[in-house]
């Protein structure tokens, strides 16, 4: 969090906004902004009580814990999609293509808002009609469950892509030499088909990581809740805000490192197109 | 070959020269084709085609594009199924059934894996894993579908890559050698599952023509090895040297077949005759 040691001077503890507003407008716009003094804005950041860090931190936990979950989720239902997609019976490309259709075309706040309480009511209506007790369905559970379903939407449509641009030669290859499906699929069409679906796949993630925040409207404490209580509580929007920006970039930055990483891994029979140049 | 025809393909194996290695009489048939049948839709590429491999013989496939000397070789492991016709591989039969469009497709999906994991192929594009290098690309199949221990697979790659004169290139990834070092690379990968039968389809089609030598000398090292060998080529005077048998098709026939020496020196049929010409 950046603080403004210089102007901080000149804007005044949010309890007493006074005289200083009137005749200096930078001061009255950092005063807009800032509704705390520097020394105010680390107190309300501490991750220790009375500050609110440890809440944003908390939400940014539960974040990453839906985006990686959702995203592990869309990457089962992507490869499988995908493979039924191109190599499935007329029925099974059928359905495929209504669901990522539909889950496509449809926005994801409405998605999330549709399968989270009609999915939970489903379930539960299902559970006693068999007999059995109402569940709770957790947040964390239903959360990964709903982006998992948009993402392996879009994820059946990135690997498919990827899957149809191996040389077919290398699956040939592995089919002539005695491959079962099973192992062809590990072995060679996956790690085949990954550098190109990486740049896909990255965007997905980071898709995933601030879609979360729609799960809100559900009351799922994430991050974009937790921030929304904090600012609540203290009224330091701006602050709270700015931090969870912040944050989410934070994740972004982080996520970008690994995902070179990977990527240069996936690449590693590739030669570099730098040096094709 | 037929069984006649078998015959009298040995008798005149005498004039062969004598580095070529000529299969015993009697000895196993690990590839029998019979009346084999191929229709893409309409266009019917495989009229009826008869071949035999016994042990150590070399047979080349010969003939025009759009013969069906590729789709035979594919049919024999099934990478493309035939419309009709029996196919034995080391003496077992090929299950076939017709699937619910009325294509024929293997009935066992476990018989076909285990007898491709007998026949060697190496293709004209090379068709190496992109995304392992030579060592692991040699070893994957002997480890991953025959089973064997990785340490004994990893000595066995290193001999066999040694053997087609890519020792130093054991960690190299194939987008970084040549064509000619990436089709010697997929011998030794087709080695390295010890085949009953290579199958190699066009090998040098795709390589520059500097590089087709090195190639055809590995392939011809292992015909003089007595490796049982099925080859299509384009390579008239590669095959003229190391077949036992050749056999010329002609629009989804067995136009000719019979010794190299008497394809190449005495055909009888004007196609062939025709076909010789225009290749030579």
């Amino acid at each position: 969090m950046p603080h403004l040691p210089d102007l901080s001077q000149a804007c005044l503890p949010p309890t007493q906004p006074s005289a200083v507003r009137a005749n200096n407008p930078g001061a009255t716009l950092i005063d807009a902004l800032l509704s705390a003094s520097a020394a105010g804005i680390i107190e309300l950041l501490s991750p220790y009580p009375p500050g609110w860090g440890g809440t944003l931190l908390v939400g940014l936990l539960h974040s990453i814990e839906i985006a990686l979950g959702a995203t592990c989720l869309g990457l089962l239902i992507g490869t499988g999609g995908a493979y039924g997609k191109l190599y499935g019976g007329p029925v099974v490309r059928d359905l495929l293509a209504v669901y990522t259709t539909i889950v496509r075309a449809v926005p994801e706040l409405v998605l999330i808002l549709l399968l989270y309480y009609a999915g939970t009511d489903l379930i539960n209506q299902a559970l006693t009609a068999m007999g059995y007790q109402r569940v709770d369905i957790s947040g964390l559970a239903a959360g990964i469950a709903v982006l998992g379903f948009v993402q392996g939407a879009y994820s059946t449509e990135v690997i498919r892509g990827a899957i149809l641009a191996i040389p077919q030669g290398q699956i040939e290859a592995a089919r002539a030499y005695g491959m079962s499906p099973g192992l062809l699929l590990r072995r060679i069409t996956l790690p085949a088909m990954l550098p190109f679906a990486i740049p896909g796949l990255a965007n997905l993630w980071l898709i995933a990581t601030k879609d979360t925040a729609l799960l809100a409207v559900v009351g799922f404490y994430e991050l974009a809740l937790a921030t929304r209580q904090a600012a609540g509580v203290t009224k330091a929007y701006f602050t709270f805000f700015f931090a969870a920006g912040v944050l989410y970039l934070l994740l972004s930055l982080f996520s970008n490192l690994i995902i070179g990483r990977i990527e240069a891994w996936s690449r590693r029979g590739m030669p570099s197109l730098k040096e094709a140049r | 070959m037929t069984a006649t025809s078998a015959a009298s393909g040995m008798k005149a194996q005498g004039a062969a020269p004598a580095l070529k290695h000529t299969a015993q009489d009697g000895a196993a048939e690990a590839i029998h084709v019979e009346n084999l049948h191929k229709r893409f839709g309409e266009l019917h590429v495989l009229k009826g085609v008869s071949l035999s491999a016994r042990d150590g013989e070399v047979i080349a496939i010969i003939g025009g594009s759009g013969s069906g000397k590729s789709t035979l070789l594919r049919c024999i492991n099934c990478l493309e199924n035939p419309t009709s016709g029996i196919i034995r591989v080391n003496g077992e039969e090929i299950k076939l059934k017709a699937d619910s469009h009325g294509h024929t497709v293997p009935a066992d999906r476990k018989q076909i894996e285990r007898i491709r994991s007998k026949l060697g192929m190496v293709f004209q594009n090379f068709n190496l894993w992109s995304h392992m290098t030579l060592i692991e690309n040699v070893i994957e199949v002997p480890v991953h579908v025959l089973g064997i221990k990785r340490d004994v697979a990893i000595s066995e790659a290193e001999k066999l890559l040694a053997r087609v004169g890519l020792a130093e290139k054991r960690d190299v990834y194939p987008a970084y050698l040549s064509g000619g070092q990436q089709q010697r690379a997929a011998i030794a990968r087709a080695l390295a599952i010890n085949p009953r039968v290579m199958l190699f389809d066009e090998p040098t089609s795709a390589l520059d023509p500097e590089l087709v030598g090195e190639v055809l000398k590995v392939i011809g090292d292992l015909a003089r090895e007595g490796r049982t060998m099925v080859l299509v080529t384009h390579e008239m005077k590669f095959a003229r040297e190391v077949a036992t048998h050749v056999v010329y098709l002609y629009n989804g026939l067995v136009e000719e077949e019979g010794p190299p020496e008497q394809i190449f020196g005495a055909p009888r049929s004007e196609r062939l005759k025709q076909f010789i010409r225009n290749i030579g």
